[in-house]
Order: structure tokens, then sequence, then C-alpha cells
């Protein structure tokens, strides 16, 4: 199966251009077949290679499939190909695995809307573009699926486009990612620049001896490549796109903004981790700025009122969790982190959308409460994922968070202050999901009165989708519980291949003492949260407010989001929109297309004044073909 | 003097006995045939056609020589054909419902262009000059009588009677250029021409044949300033008949040019070159510059159709492998764009040429609407169609060999001619319709036509690797 590795991409594809072009015609049902089939299928296709994959000794897990050329320009040569080993096929299984279960979902949850096909196929493109950028074998067939995403992100968040903040916010996030994409780009061509080729294999065995170690070369290369993952992971100071990307439907926050295309980044930085490795300071940087997206986006996350936006702060801040495991060179754990997050953060994101499905749209947590009675297959799957993203023992979240934990403290990369950041991020992790958990489906009903009646339970078609989700975040970590609970850590060993001395960290403190110290600690701090969260929102639900009242001022700024949107609208949108109204008005109005016009009016008078040379006459004809020979003749006797 | 023993060889010239064949066929069919049953006529020539292409293709990787080295079988000569066939087999597709419409549907119709057809053929895979000339003349001869073949309407008269003066006028400087070539080498032979060239003494006769040839070629291909014919002879002759003369004509001028040219006189290069360098850049800057100010749309295709000669000629300049092999894939990618779109003025019929009938056309007829603005993007180089890559792989062969220069005119010359190929966009898109006649469905061959050529204006635009990579196996090397 691994030969026609290719039909997971193409599946999808198809879909896309099934739904895209018959849509109309073939009728709702068999659009949603299409859809949530070509997914499917592709889904099996990836575990056929995956399995496949599993029968080969460790070492010889790795396979480049060349579908055709491309483009051949020179020296300059570009295969469609495809890459096949541990980290592409869990990619694979993460993008079509989750990525069905929530076209699944979709076929309920967008049911009614008149942009059903519409959405479908964007639904695909999206998979397809997803699958092509975490397959690909080089650089710029990666850039492809790169920019296929974004540009899904975009018509997927203003899918309603009716509504202007859906459709601003979808400018928003292009335009924002724009940036990171910028130096993608950049670095690529700064990749081909010093290898002439763009093929994985190739830049990375080539890499250590042409670049030198912590050279400017390689910083420049991985920090432009971290730009890039900045945007579209969300990280600051790009992450500001994805609280607004919520306008939305559910399901592509859940599988967009959630589980795959925002940690399209991740994969990135891991994939190249042969580059990163080289350069010191660059991970350093990558560490950082996960610790302090992490820490900053949660501390947001703990005031806010919209039940779509908390769980998109708590995004940012989990990916900044996965980046700080990259920046110290724990890529596996940051990858296994992906994994189980893809998990519970689409389950929670799709129960939010069983939520507003009950409320008629509400989102806001101060008119919801005790739905426990009304959704309870929604409380009970979002309980599962509330604990998993918690971290409590046992649930998915607390093998993968505990691991990276433990890797920014004991790593040679990592230190104590970034352990400290991350582990006080995880209590604060705790606190805001369950005043979520506990506004939504526990305490006083405060939901109104005229939406009361209609509180219903969510279809099958969106039920199923959360269970499985729910299940997987319950025992999605198992396959990578670490040798100190007696685990085997399969799934680190099973990458340990791509990032070959990876896991293994040189350890300073290595020692399984430390290791169960801090896990202990980091269980303490999420209970804390968790106790607090009760108190604060079930037993005495005045508290908060008294909080609020006394510390009036770090709560507004939190509340308006550190007035990062204010900052940006006033430093840098407001002048560059100055900036392009003086190029608009004088550079381009006066300057160009004076230019344009100008000489367009010149070539339409020669050209008026030339045709005249057409009499229509034949014995003109022949005296202008005569004087042409008579012309070149002259050349090559007097020459 | 002893006898020569008859070289023949069936085999490698397969491809020209069955479109012969074919055409005989028509012909002595078309009398016999009474009423209806001459609707068979145009599929027996496609299925001819389809039949030659599939021929061809058997037929790739062989080198053969025979008939006394007059005849040669090589990919450079297998490329052109399947260019020629496939616009051949557009052709005839398009042709079938605009025959009926106009009330000329002949038999001899389709036999004519088979015979054109052949003439090409044998002027892609000849190897001696006189073989070549008797090509060009079999094919012109036909393409004569069919620009006129609107017999009762005068503009088809008069494209026909000027394109017959002008073409004998410039046979005959062919034919003399050939004489001077004889007189100088003594040999009408490709090969032995090219090892006279590589000698020493190139006497002056030498250059006065080649700059004679240069005049009968250009005019063929519709380089400046033997074009002068081109805009009146397209907008006379019927539809398919110009598409036909725009496409397979000018590529087997083409591969005689190519031939002589890089072949023959390859060692010669510094001496010619200038001379094609100052045809190229007037050829597409004169094509480009008048198009602006067409109304016609058949006109304003003329004048595109010696714009993009000047563009192929840029590849000539280029020279070497890359420069022939650029020049081919152009011919390819510009046979599918430039007869797609005639596809689409064939079915809108020859009432409907101005460029104001086209307003709104994308209402009416949505699929051709759009159809034909993707082959004006591609005509105007815009990714990802064929015309862009084609472009792409010319100014790219140019700047290899140094003649970055040229490839900076022929660049600017694109952006000039974008005006006038998204004037027709802009009619179409953002005009409102003009309408008074009902809607017509798409007949369907001349719909499988159509389909034929976004498919490979497509293909070649996306994917050109496999086509280039056929053209890089098919060119000789170059002297």
């Amino acid at each position: 199966m691994i030969d026609y590795c290719w039909l997971v991409p193409f599946l999808p594809l198809l879909g896309f251009l099934l739904n895209g072009l018959l849509g109309k015609k073939i009728g709702k049902k068999l659009a949603g077949w299409v859809g949530c089939g070509s997914v499917f299928f592709s889904f099996l296709v990836a575990l056929k290679i995956f399995s496949e994959l599993l029968s080969y000794p460790a070492s010889e897990r790795f396979f480049q499939k060349t579908l055709f050329t491309w483009v051949v320009s020179g020296n300059f040569n570009i295969n469609i190909g495809f890459q096949i080993d541990p980290l592409s096929t869990v990619m694979m299984l993460v993008v079509s695995g989750v990525g069905f279960v929530i076209h699944l979902y979709s076929v309920g949850y967008m049911g009614k809307d008149p942009g059903y096909f519409r959405y479908f196929s964007f639904l695909n493109l999206f998979v397809f573009s997803m699958l092509t950028l975490v397959m690909a074998d080089n650089f710029l067939l990666l850039y492809l699926g790169w920019e296929g995403v974004g540009l899904c992100s975009y018509l997927l968040i203003g899918f309603w486009y009716e509504k202007r903040s859906a459709a601003d916010a979808g400018k928003k996030a292009f335009i924002t990612t724009r940036i990171g994409d910028l130096g993608f780009a950049l670095g690529i061509i700064l990749l081909f620049w010093t290898f002439g080729n763009l093929n994985y294999t190739q830049v990375f065995s080539q890499a250590p001896s042409v670049l030198s170690h912590g050279g400017a070369l390689i910083t420049a290369i991985t920090l432009l490549l971290f730009l890039g993952a900045v945007g579209k992971s969300a990280q600051i100071p790009l992450y500001v796109w994805l609280p607004d990307a919520m306008e939305g439907p559910s399901p592509v926050s859940a599988l967009i903004h959630a589980a795959t295309m925002v940690t399209a980044g991740v994969y990135v930085v891991a994939r190249c981790h042969v580059l990163y490795e080289l350069a010191p300071l660059s991970m350093g940087i990558v560490a950082v700025i996960g610790a302090a997206t992490a820490i900053y986006a949660a501390s947001i996350a703990l005031v806010q009122n919209d039940i779509k936006r908390i769980l998109a702060y708590s995004t940012i801040s989990q990916l900044g969790y996965m980046f700080l495991a990259c920046g110290v060179g724990a890529f596996a754990c940051g990858i296994f982190h992906l994994f189980t997050h893809a998990f519970f953060k689409a389950l929670l994101f799709l129960g939010a959308g069983a939520v507003m499905h009950a409320l008629s749209g509400e989102l806001d947590l101060r008119k919801m409460g005790d739905l426990k009675k009304y959704l309870p297959v929604t409380f009970w799957c979002f309980l599962a994922g509330v604990l998993a993203i918690s971290g409590i023992p046992f649930f998915s979240g607390f093998f993968s968070k505990d691991e990276i934990l433990w890797k920014a403290f004991s790593s040679p990369h990592g230190g104590f202050l970034l352990w400290l950041i991350g582990f006080i991020t995880a209590g604060m992790t705790a606190f805001y999901m369950f005043r979520l958990f506990c506004s939504i489906f526990l305490g006083k009903s405060r939901v109104e009165e005229e939406v009361k009646p209609h509180i219903h339970e969510a279809p099958k078609s969106m039920t199923i989708p959360m269970i499985v989700l729910a299940i997987l975040s319950v025992i999605g970590g198992w396959i990578g519980i670490p040798h100190v609970l007696g685990g085997k850590e399969h799934f680190g060993k099973f990458l340990s291949v791509v990032f070959e001395k990876g896991p293994e960290t040189h350890g300073i403190i290595h020692s399984a003492k430390a290791e169960s110290l801090l896990m202990i600690l980091s269980v303490l701090v999420v209970l804390i949260g968790i106790a607090v969260a009760y108190l604060f929102y079930i037993s005495r639900p005045q508290l908060p407010k008294n909080l609020a009242e006394k510390y009036k001022g770090p709560y507004k700024v939190l509340l308006n989001k550190y007035y990062v949107d204010e900052f940006y609208n006033k430093a840098i949108v407001g002048p560059f929109i100055n900036l392009a109204l003086w190029f608009w008005k004088f550079i381009d109005v006066a300057i160009i297309d004076g230019f344009a016009n100008g000489s367009a009016y010149i070539l339409g008078w020669i050209s008026g004044v030339a045709r005249k040379v057409q009499t229509g006459y034949v014995r003109n004809y022949a005296l202008s073909l005569l004087l042409g020979a008579v012309v070149i003749l002259a050349y090559f006797v007097l020459r | 003097m002893s006898w020569l023993t008859p070289d023949i060889n069936f085999k490698i010239i397969s491809p020209e006995l069955i479109i012969l064949i074919v055409a005989l066929l028509v012909l002595i069919l078309e009398p016999l045939l009474k009423g209806r049953s001459k609707n068979i006529l145009p599929h027996i020539s496609w299925i001819g056609v389809a039949l030659a292409l599939v021929s061809v293709i058997t037929l790739w990787n062989r080198e053969e020589l025979g008939f006394n080295q007059m005849f040669i079988l090589d990919n450079f000569s297998c490329f052109f054909k399947i260019i020629f066939l496939s616009g051949t087999l557009l052709v005839i597709l398009s042709s079938i419902s605009y025959l009926k419409e106009e009330k000329i549907f002949h038999g001899e119709y389709f036999s004519l262009i088979l015979f054109a057809t052949f003439g090409m053929m044998l002027m892609a895979s000849s190897l001696n000059l006189i073989v070549i000339f008797l090509g060009l003349e079999i094919m012109s001869l036909c393409l004569y009588i069919l620009a006129g073949f609107r017999r009762y309407d005068l503009k088809s008269n008069e494209s026909s009677m000027k394109y017959f003066l002008i073409g004998a006028f410039a046979s005959g400087f062919l034919l003399y250029g050939i004489a001077m070539l004889y007189g100088a080498t003594n040999s009408t032979n490709l090969k032995e021409i090219l090892i006279f060239t590589q000698g020493f003494e190139n006497p002056l006769f030498l250059f006065i044949g080649l700059g004679l040839i240069l005049v009968g070629l250009g005019f063929k291909i519709a380089s400046f300033p033997f074009h002068m014919w081109v805009p009146d002879v397209y907008e006379g002759a019927p539809t398919p008949i110009t598409a036909f003369i725009s496409s397979g004509p000018k590529a087997a001028g083409f591969s005689a040019l190519l031939r002589i040219l890089l072949f023959a006189f390859g060692s010669l290069h510094i001496d010619w070159s200038f001379v094609l360098w100052i045809l190229a850049v007037l050829t597409m800057s004169f094509g480009n510059v008048i198009a602006l100010s067409q109304t016609n749309i058949k006109r304003l295709l003329a004048y595109s159709s010696i714009a993009h000669a000047g563009y192929v000629l840029v590849a000539l300049v280029a020279g070497g492998d890359s420069g022939i092999s650029s020049a081919m894939f152009y011919l390819l990618a510009y046979t599918f764009m430039n007869i797609g779109a005639f596809i689409i003025i064939i079915f809108l019929g020859e009432k409907k040429v101005n460029l104001d009938d086209y307003s709104g056309l994308v209402t009416k007829y949505p699929i051709l609407g759009i159809t034909l603005a993707l082959f004006m993007f591609s005509l105007a180089g815009f990714p990802p169609t064929s015309g862009f890559m084609a472009k792409f792989y010319v100014f790219s062969s140019a700047i290899k060999s140094g003649y970055t220069g040229l490839a900076i005119i022929g660049v600017l010359n694109s952006f000039v001619s974008v005006y006038y190929y998204l004037r027709v966009v802009v009619i179409m898109f953002m005009r409102a319709p003009v309408d008074e006649v009902q809607k017509v469905p798409i007949p369907f061959f001349l719909g499988l036509a159509l389909l034929f050529s976004v498919w490979g204006t497509l293909h070649l635009g996306i994917l050109p690797q496999s086509f280039l990579t056929l053209a890089q196996n098919s060119i000789f090397s170059p002297f």
C-alpha cells in the first residue's frame, strides 16, 4: 500500500472536485457521503500504510515515493513526491482520522445550511492540502500544502461571509499568517540558495557538512522557517488571528484551528529538527516563544466569557507547550502532545458546537449553566476532554504534558524557568477549563427564558463523533506512558527513527526520582486549579465578582486581552493604511498610472498609425516582402 | 552513371501513407455518396488522422533514413507530426457543424485538409531541400483552395487570391534560395550542406541562398516583414481554415527552419543570428502593437499569431538543445490554445466576428465564455496555462544562451499583449449581452475538440514536464 500512498491526499481532492463541481446536482445526501467517504477511505489507506510500516524493522521505516517530476529548469528539480516515515504517518493518521470524525459531525451540524456543498468541498480541499503538507518529501510541495491550508482556513473562517465579523475575521487570519508565510517562503528560498535543492533527504543530509554549527546562515534559515510556524500556529506575536477565527463554524474550529492546521508549525519545526539542532540560538527562541505564549494565552483564557474564544486561547497556549518541547530538543514529545491535543481539543470544540446547537447559537458562558440534565452525552464527553486537557493522571493529556514539563526541566536546552512557566500554565489550564466546564454544565441555570424550551441534545451524527473522540481523549495517551510509570513509551520509540537522538536526553538530572517528584507536583497544581475553579463557580459564585472588583486593573487588562489588538491597530494597521493611501494616491495614481496610461496611449497611437500600412493592396504586400528580402540580402552581402 | 536501386521503406512513411490513403478515399467516396450518407466523410477523415497519430507513436524512438536520404524518421519529425495531426484532428472535428451551417459541406474539404497535412508531414521529415519544397507546395496549394472555400463570399475569394499571389511570390524566393545553396555546396541534402558549412570557405552564394530561404519560410511562419498577407487571409478564410493555417503550416515552416538553421547552418550561428534577432524583435513588436487596435476577433488573432511567431523566433535565436526543445514545446502549446480559441469563434459563426458581438458571452454560453477566457489567458501567458510554461521555456533558453536583452523585449511584448487578450475577456464578462438570437446547443464533435484543447492547454501548463521531456528527447543534435 505504501506504493499507493498518493491515494491518501488524492481521495479528498477527488471529493473536493466532485462536491465543488457537481455538489448541487447530486443532492445533499450524496454530497455528505462524498465528503465523509473520501476522507474515510483516505484514513483507511493511511491505517494500512501504518501497519505496513510497522512490519519493517525500525531503521528501514523510510520511503520516498515520487509520483512524477513536476518542473525541471536547469538544475532546479521539483518532484511531486511523498515521504512515508513514522512522523508523516502519525500526521497522516491524525489528519485523516480526526478529519473524518469531524466531517461526520458536520453532516449533522451543517445539515440545514444552504452552503452545504461549498462547506464540504472546502473541508475536503483542506484535508487534501493538509495531507500534502505533512506527506511532502520536499519543501516546495510542503509550501504548496502550507498555502493551501491557509487558503482553506480563510475560506472557512469567512464561510458565513454575509456576516461582516466573519468576513473580517477571515481577512485578519489570512493577512496575519501571511506575515509568517513571507518568512517561511524566504526561509525556503534561502535553503534552495544554500543547497541548490529542496528535497528533505538531500537538505538534511548535507546540512551538517554545508552549514557551520550555530552559524548565521543556519540561524537565519531556522528563524525564518519558525516565523512561518509562528504565524500558522498562532504564537506570540502573530497569535491575534486565532481567537477571531472562531467566527467560522464549530467543526471548522475543531479541525483547522485546533487539531490540524495550527499544528503545522510544530510539524515543520519537528520535520526540520536536523536544521534546528544546528542552531542553538533558534532552539532557544523557539522554547522561549513557546513558553511565553503558553502562559500568556492561558492568562487571557482565565477571564474570557465566550466559550469558543476560551478554547481558542487554550489552543494557543497548548501550541506553546508543543513549541516549548521542540525548543528544548524533545521533538517527539512535541509531536506526542500534538497527537493527544488533536483528540481532546477537537472534542472540546465539537462539544462547544453541541452546546451552541442546543442553545440556538449562544456563546456567552454567563448565559449557560446546569445543562447537564439536558445534554447528558455532551456533558460526559466534554468532561473527558476537560480532564484530558487539564492533565488528570491517566487521561491522554497527562502523559504528553508531563513529558514536556519533564523535558523542559531536564533537557540541556531547558531549565528551571521554562519548567516553572509550564508548571504554572498547567495550573491555569486546569482552572480555566473547569471554570468553562462548571459554568456550562453545573451550577444554576442562567439560560435566557425564550431559549430554554428549545434546549435539546444533538443528533446522533454529532454525538457519535464526540463519543469516539472522548474515548480517544481518555486512552490516546496510553501509547506513550513513560518508563517512570512502568510504560514502554511506544510513541517516542516509533518516532525515534526520525529524531535519532531526539528523545534521548543527555540527562543532567536524569533520575526517576526527580521525574516522579515533578509529576506529583504538576498533578498537585492541577488539582489546586480545579479546586479553585470549583470554589469560584460552584460553591461561592459571588467570589470571582468580588475579586474582579478588587483587582479592577489587572482584570480589565486580561479581559481586554492585554489590549494587543488595539495596540496592533494603532501601531501597525493604522500607519500601514496611511502608507497604503499615500502609495495609492501618489505613487500609484500619479506616477505608475501616469506612466502606464502614457505608454498605453503612445502604443495605441503607434498602433493606429501602423495599421494603415495594411492597405489591402497585394502589390504593397509584395513590395514589403521584396524590401525585406533586399535588406536581408544586403546585410549578408555588406557584412 | 549507374542506376541507384530505389530505396523504398514503407514502414517509415506509414503515417504519411495513412493520411494519403484516407485523403484519396474521401475524394473517391465524395461523388459516389449521395445526400445524408456524405456525413460519414468527416468521420472517416478524423479516424484516419487518429490512426496516423497512433502510427506516429509506434514509430517513436527510431532513427531511420530512407528513399536515398531524402526522408528521415526521427523523434524530431515525430514530435512535429504529433503537432500537425493534433491540429488537423481538432480542425476536422470542429468543422463538421460549421460546414453544414455555412452550406459548404463537401467531401473535398476534408481531403484537401488531409493533403495539406501530408505536405506538412513531408516537410518535417525531410533532409532534402527539394523534398521540403515539395511538401511546402503540396501544403500551400491545398491551403489556397481552402481559404476560398466559401465560394459565394467575396472576402473568402479575396483571401484565397491574396494568399495565392503572395504565396507564389514567396515560393519563388524559396526555390531561388535552394538553387543558390545548390550552387554553393553542390547538394540539396542538409547533411552534405552541414559538412560544407563546417569547412573553412563559405562563399557569398551560400549566405544569399540562406537569406532567400529565410524570406520564403518567413512567409510561411508569418514573420515581419513577410506577414502582410496574414490579417487579410485570416479574416476572409472560413474560420476552421484560419485555425488550420495558423497552427499546422506555421509549425511546418518552423520545422523546416529549425532543420535548416540549427542543423545545416548550425555552425554559422554567429553569421545569421543577428538577422533572426532583428526579425524576432520586429515580429513580436509589430504583431502585438497592431493587435491593440483591432476590432475583428479573427484579425486580432491574426496579429496575435504573428506575435507568437516572434516568440518562437526567439527560441531559434537562442539555439542549442534548449532552444530547439522550447520552440517545439511552444508550437505544441500554441496549437492547442490557438485552435481552442478559434473553435469558439467557429461555433459563433462568420457573422459574429466583431469584438462587440462577444459582449456578455459568458451569461449566454457560460462554458464557452470560460474556456475562451482560459485560451486568452494562455495566449497572454498566464500561469497555470500552457502559454505561460511555453513562454517561460523560450525566454529561459534565450537567457541561457546569453540573449538576455531579447528575453526582456519578449517579456515586455507579452505585457503589451495582455491588453488585447484580456480585452476579449472583459467584453465577455463585464458587458451586458447583446441578445437577439436564441441559444444553440454545442455540437458534440465541436465540444469534443474544445475539451481536447482545454486538456492540452491545462496539461501543458500544470504538468509541463511530460511533454517537455518528450520535446527534449526529440531534438536532433544541433549541427
